[in-house]
């Protein structure tokens, strides 16, 4: 974000507690004592009224991000993000883009219960007018906010608050101020020849675990990082499909109308379809709102024991 | 010798023995009841408030101090177990603000509803559960009384509608509390909390121009401690009259340090709303003495020495027990009591709430709908079934 406040005057920030407390979760620390008042402005609590402002700025011309603390809140504010965001150059027959980026965490946290741990990965993926991505790792979080801010239509950026403290090797071509990942285009994590793993978000971690297990068993699992929920990039995983004859999804939110639940509908629409030799299988968050008990809690989102399982079942060992 | 032995077996009897000091105190005489002056309520749109001065019985002063004592006793328990990483996840203290819920509880009836945001192990404890389900829900056992499944944010009980985490969202509710209220003819009134930050929420104004409209018994109190989480109040509201906000709705400010300050306020308040009148809006004005939440330290918005200013000038346990012990209402050496018992209370409850178990795994998918049949849940993938029940 530093980077593209730096390079575009009209790129600004908004939220609560973005500016002085250096933000909920730390990610704009900094950018308020480097780019003051004007840039990077604390909002009261009022998503829907936020929202809307930022919608009606990037009408403007203005560039903004606008952060929910964390994308529950973003129900507030729902309406401002597709009625007023997602549709309008479509409404306007060409006319009225709106150049915004809404980011913040999204999903499954520790321990903060029903009505902070909602996954929108489907919901916003749902709606045409709209881009999504997913960021799993540093390279991934970096290239892809680049890439929203610099893209002239809504994106919802679908950050991770545990992931926000995870160190990752950094390649050298992603430390220049220029490095963007494409929106649309997912990325293979890992080769493999048995069967083909999708996933977004922190869950991409928990696949390449269980990759690691299950190779010393002699199982070679492909991995895909899908980075964009949409526009979805289905070749890279039907190409897999082709290649591995298996396939497996995993994502935190619910099943019901999830990231996976398309995903295999696609494949069965494609010619993937005729290469696979077992049905797809997904591997979601349970079909429950979020609790509190640690027990119950770490039953409710796929744990990589679930991922294992799941591919030893498909791949009927 | 003989001293020394008698001295011995003192020590050696421990706790069953009878302290001196209750030998002491129940042989004083102490006064029934006291009057005290109150400060006068700021005033909007109404042409009288609270009376200025209130008479507080003995035996008010004493469940007032206790409550407020065991509310205090137990969030600085729940600070403890949280840092000992026994209470995960969210948790918001209100160490400062017992006042608040203390003196609200003591202006309505058992039989009136309540309902406020995340800040609310006091409420839940002053609505009437224990210090005990109250702390096996926030280290998210089964003894909790969400049985380990909502957390610190998601506790209900009889008339108290939680604990809610969505800001502002409980506000709307509230209105519909005090609907439901209007609408079974009983005389019941519902308190509607949020605090200074929610204040600029615009589900809030919809829900008073409703209640006005409709003349519901909804008496909306705003909880201001000066800070919406690190955002002070001059940075977030255009007016910081929390009390005229609702416009056409009359309201009141109030000293919300003083819990006989409070139990006036909210006296009148609900005795207007009874008659019939619509609601009315009531500023508390308080402090937390945590930051925001266990999260936030506290002290990169506002100086330690505010904290401290605060602690030692107008917390609100120190302000009822000057004042009853000046009036002779009761001894220091009573009160002292009082917090040992409070303290003992807490002790157990946190043991109970460490080593109660976990929910068992068998009910993850327990109460997802109400009073329907029981069916599958589907667990992380298709082989892993849950079962619910209602």
């Amino acid at each position: 974000m530093d980077e593209e406040l730096e390079r575009d005057e009209k790129v600004f920030l908004l939220g609560e507690e973005v500016a002085q407390y250096d933000g909920a979760y730390k990610v704009s620390r900094g950018l308020w004592k480097k780019y003051g008042d004007k840039r990077i402005i604390d909002t009261p609590i009022s998503e829907m009224g936020f929202a809307g402002i930022a919608v009606g700025a990037a009408m403007a011309g203005l560039r903004p991000i606008c952060e929910f603390m964390t994308f529950n809140f973003s129900m507030q504010a729902i309406d401002q993000v597709i009625n007023s965001a997602a549709k309008t150059y479509y409404m306007s027959g060409g006319l009225q883009p709106v150049p915004i980026v809404f980011r913040g965490p999204n999903g499954a946290s520790a321990g903060v219960a029903a009505q902070h741990s909602q996954c929108f990965a489907a919901w916003y993926g749902h709606c045409p007018g709209l881009k999504v991505v997913s960021p799993w790792n540093s390279e991934d979080a970096k290239g892809l906010i680049k890439s929203a801010i610099r893209d002239n239509n809504p994106v919802v950026v679908l950050e991770n608050e545990l992931m926000y403290g995870v160190p990752f090797e950094f390649p050298s071509e992603a430390q220049s101020k220029d490095f963007l990942i494409p929106i649309g285009k997912a990325k293979i994590e890992r080769q493999g020849t048995h069967i083909t793993v999708v996933a977004h978000s922190r869950p991409v971690g928990h696949c390449l675990e269980a990759a690691t297990v299950l190779s010393k068993e002699g199982i070679e699992c492909e991995v895909i990082n899908m980075r964009t929920i949409r526009p979805m990039d289905i070749e890279t995983i039907e190409a897999s499909v082709m290649k591995t004859n298996h396939l497996i999804t995993v994502e935190g939110g619910w099943p019901q109308f999830g990231v996976g639940a398309e995903i295999c509908a696609r494949i069965m629409e494609g010619p993937a379809f005729n290469f696979l030799d077992a049905p797809a299988v997904r591997v979601t968050g349970a079909d429950v709102p979020m609790p509190y008990a640690k027990i119950l809690e770490d039953n409710s989102v796929p744990q990589v024991k679930d991922i294992i399982f799941a591919i030893k079942k498909t791949l009927n060992i | 010798m003989r001293k020394m032995l008698a001295a011995v077996s003192r020590v050696l009897s421990g706790v069953s023995q009878k302290p001196a000091s209750r030998v002491l105190v129940a042989s004083r005489n102490f006064a029934n009841d006291a009057t005290f002056e109150i400060k006068k309520c700021d005033l909007h749109r109404l042409e009288e408030g609270p009376p200025v001065t209130t008479v507080l019985t003995r035996e008010d002063g004493l469940r007032y101090y206790r409550m407020m004592q065991t509310v205090r006793r137990m969030e600085l328990k729940a600070d403890q177990l949280y840092k000992q990483k026994i209470i995960r996840g969210f948790c918001h203290l209100c160490d400062g603000q017992e006042a608040c819920c203390v003196g609200l509880e003591a202006g309505i009836n058992p039989t009136d509803h309540l309902i406020t945001a995340y800040r609310a192990h006091g409420f839940t404890f002053t609505r009437g559960l224990s210090v005990r389900e109250i702390l096996a829900e926030l280290t998210g056992r089964r003894g909790g009384c969400a049985k380990g499944k909502g957390g610190s944010m998601h506790m209900y009980a009889k008339n108290f509608y939680g604990g809610n985490g969505i800001v502002g969202a409980q506000v709307p509710l509230g209105a519909g509390i005090a609907l439901a209220c209007k609408y079974n003819g009983k005389d019941e009134v519902c308190l509607t909390l949020y605090g200074d930050g929610a204040a600029n929420q615009g589900q809030i104004f919809e829900a008073y121009n409703m209640a006005a409209l409709w003349k519901l018994p909804c008496i909306f109190i705003c909880e201001n401690n000066r800070y919406g989480m690190g955002t002070s109040v001059e940075r977030a509201a255009a007016s910081t009259d929390y009390y005229k906000r609702g416009d056409f709705i009359p309201g009141l400010r109030v000293d919300g340090m003083d819990v006989l300050c409070v139990r006036e306020a909210t006296r009148f308040a609900a005795a207007y709303c009874r008659s019939g009148k619509g609601p009315i809006l009531m500023e508390l004005q308080t402090y937390r003495y945590h930051g925001h939440s266990m999260s936030d330290p506290g002290v990169s918005y506002r100086t330690r020495e505010e904290i401290q200013e605060v602690r030692s000038k107008s917390d609100p346990i120190m302000l009822l027990k000057d004042r009853m012990v000046n009036s002779n209402l009761a001894s220091v050496e009573e009160l002292k009591e009082i917090d040992v018992e409070v303290r003992k209370e807490i002790e157990d409850a946190a043991q109970f709430a460490t080593a109660d178990p976990e929910p068992p795994l068998e009910e993850l998918g327990y109460h997802i709908y109400s009073s329907d049949p029981p069916f599958e849940v589907r667990g992380a993938n298709q082989w892993i079934k849950f079962k619910s029940i209602s």
